[in-house]
């Protein structure tokens, strides 16, 4: 595993992205949810919300650093209030 | 009118297609020195050196050996591992199977560059580098998708009533698997074996850059022969024709189920 | 066809995860790894947070690369579709023909991609070239080695060489599908060539051009050995694309982070892609 030169905060972004993985997964294997239309122009279901808001979330991420110089946690802290939003009501 | 139009327009388009194949094809039935003297629309003096050259020194056929290694090989994995996928992905629904092929359609889309670092830091710390088996699994990253792809597409057109009667008459998943369903998607793993076979044939970053001596590929000593002493354009050529004829005899046999693979649009 | 809901057909993909993780996962997880740290050597390396994002994303010459990229793959976009659909609708539909324009057509798709960049560097070489010199004995004066936009337009011929085929299998195999009946009812509308072509065979074909569109979107996107072959990425660098530009950097110059950061917005960039065509051909489907 060396060669893959861990650090502590990319440990922990993996470890969010697998928990919220599996949980989903668990979550859906229990009760499977329908595809529904919320704010987003197509019908999704929680696991499409999900990829959506991640991927959006990227981007936003890129843009912040491509066009401004402050913190990207102010960034990250927007996106976790917009995946909230997606996953709710999107 | 009309008529006669279109294939006086389909013949430039074949001829525009033929013509670079045959000027290789002219070069490489000539010395270098006649190429670089004369300018002929066909070999004045015709010659296998060329070819000769290509069969008798050592680094040329070992290429054509390595690159043949890691397709068969690239192609055995991704078969086995994508029938009993593929074979879910066309009869069940379970949870994330729509993100999980989305997922692996992904991978058939990625640029193999962006997996180029990791791969060789990869290969390089398990002790695979410059082996075959390490180009033909990263070759997996865009064949194994690909052939799940397709063969999902001819599971697919397979009844299911054929699934169940077999299971009502008492054969086993894998019993059934083998003996009657696998005979019949024949025609669909012809068309995922040649898909395999060919992008593994035809890719060039990756074999290049996880190789160095041992396995080196044809296409990367075509590449490092034109460094080293110059050009000689009729070997170059040569090496190019005999590059085509694999792809030549697969097509051949698979001919009957190319057009039904191309229906699906799953490539 | 009606699928079962059967969880256990998680036991049947997992093969394809194992070795899909191996070759996909982690090397990703491993670049998002390398893209936050500053590698000198295995035992000296520091966090560096978002620096090579910024980096990358505020360098000119890249922004350059992905330019050249996009122009590139629309125009081979431009070119190979409408020609692609225009050979499919020339195609013989019976007969012996079939299969030879069939085998013709498939022959450049078998050519190893570097093989691509060598057979166009014979044939497009003003001293020894079949293309070359006929264009230069034309009075054109045509060097792909030399000219700027003698190499970028080469390479765009190349690229329809290797590829509009593709297209015109895909259209052809969509066209067949059409029923007979189709044409005999516009027929009896007495309906033009043209009208036949917009309102029976297009919307028909929509299926597989979009994902002629799709493919030749994301092969064009990550174009390497043809143009690597053929031109080295030059003159200057007006045929360096995307996937040359970072193998340069990856592995020519080992500038580790940097290629990290650069891979992940490209992968980014795909990852877009793929989802807004493949969900548009889910639902194309469906509806």
């Amino acid at each position: 595993m060396n060669w893959m030169y861990w650090t502590v905060p990319t440990a922990i972004f993996f470890a969010v992205i697998a928990v919220i993985l599996i949980s989903m997964t668990l979550w859906q294997v229990a009760a499977p949810s329908p595809e529904r239309r919320g704010l987003l122009p197509l019908s999704t279901t929680p696991g499409d919300r999900l990829f959506i808001g991640l991927l959006s979330s990227a981007y936003f991420h890129l843009l912040w650093l491509g066009l401004t110089d402050l913190h990207p946690g102010w960034m990250t802290a927007f996106c976790i209030l917009w995946l909230i939003t997606v996953m709710r009501w999107g | 009118m009309v008529f006669k139009a279109r294939y006086i327009a389909l013949i430039v388009y074949l001829l525009f297609l033929l013509i670079p194949i045959y000027w290789l094809l002219n070069m490489s039935f000539q010395h270098n020195s006649e190429i670089l003297r004369s300018f002929s629309l066909w070999p004045e003096n015709f010659t296998l050196n060329n070819y000769a050259r290509i069969f008798t020194e050592r680094g040329w056929a070992a290429g054509y050996v390595n690159s043949l290694i890691y397709v068969f090989m690239n192609t055995t994995i991704s078969l086995l591992v994508a029938l009993p996928a593929a074979y879910a992905f066309s009869r069940f629904r379970f949870t994330g199977d729509k993100h999980l092929f989305f997922w692996l359609l992904t991978n058939r889309m990625a640029p193999p560059a962006v997996f180029l670092l990791p791969f060789f830091n990869l290969y390089q710390s398990v002790g695979l580098f410059d082996t075959h088996i390490a180009v033909a699994l990263a070759h997996c990253l865009f064949s194994v998708p690909l052939a799940v792809w397709i063969l999902e597409g001819f599971m697919s057109g397979v009844p299911k009533e054929i699934d169940e009667t077999a299971y009502i008459d008492g054969y086993s998943f894998p019993r059934f698997f083998i003996t009657i369903f696998i005979p019949l998607i024949r025609g669909g793993i012809g068309v995922a074996v040649f898909f395999c076979l060919m992008f593994s044939w035809v890719e060039l970053l990756l074999a290049r850059t996880l190789t160095s001596v041992d396995a080196r590929p044809i296409s990367v000593v075509m590449t490092r022969s034109i460094s080293a002493t110059g050009v000689d354009w009729g070997l170059l050529a040569a090496a190019g024709v005999l590059t085509l004829i694999p792809g030549a005899l697969v097509i051949y046999f698979v001919r009957n189920h190319l057009a039904r693979g191309f229906a699906l649009g799953r490539v | 066809m009606e699928r079962t809901r059967n969880e256990r057909a998680w036991l049947l993909v997992l093969p394809v995860m194992i070795v899909v993780a191996f070759s996909a996962i982690i090397p990703l997880m491993t670049v998002v790894n390398y893209s936050v740290q500053d590698i000198l050597d295995p035992y000296t390396r520091f966090f560096v947070g978002t620096e090579w994002f910024r980096d990358i994303l505020r360098d000119d010459s890249l922004h350059a690369a992905l330019g050249r990229q996009l122009v590139f793959s629309f125009t081979v976009l431009l070119i190979q579709i409408p020609l692609g659909i225009a050979i499919a609708l020339c195609m013989p539909t019976r007969g012996i023909w079939v299969a030879i324009t069939l085998v013709a057509l498939a022959l450049p798709l078998l050519v190893p991609w570097n093989v691509v960049g060598t057979i166009w560097q014979l044939f497009a070489r003003q001293d020894i070239g079949l293309l070359g010199v006929t264009i230069n004995a034309m009075g054109i004066d045509y060097n792909y080695t030399g000219s700027r936009m003698g190499a970028w337009l080469t390479v765009v011929a190349m690229d329809v060489w290797h590829w509009t085929s593709l297209v015109v299998l895909l259209c052809y195999s969509g066209l067949r599908a059409i029923p007979d009946a189709y044409y005999q009812a516009a027929r009896i509308d007495g309906a033009s060539r043209w009208a036949v072509f917009r309102h029976v065979q297009l919307p028909r074909l929509t299926g597989v051009l979009t994902i002629a569109v799709l493919l030749r979107f994301m092969d064009s996107f990550m174009i390497y050995a043809e143009p690597f072959v053929l031109t080295g990425g030059g003159p200057g660098s007006s045929t360096t694309f995307l996937s040359q530009y970072l193998a340069t950097m990856a592995i020519g110059q080992f500038d580790v982070g940097r290629a990290a950061a650069f891979s992940l917005i490209y992968f980014l960039i795909i990852l877009a892609l793929s989802w807004v065509f493949y969900t548009i051909i889910t639902r194309s489907q469906k509806g």
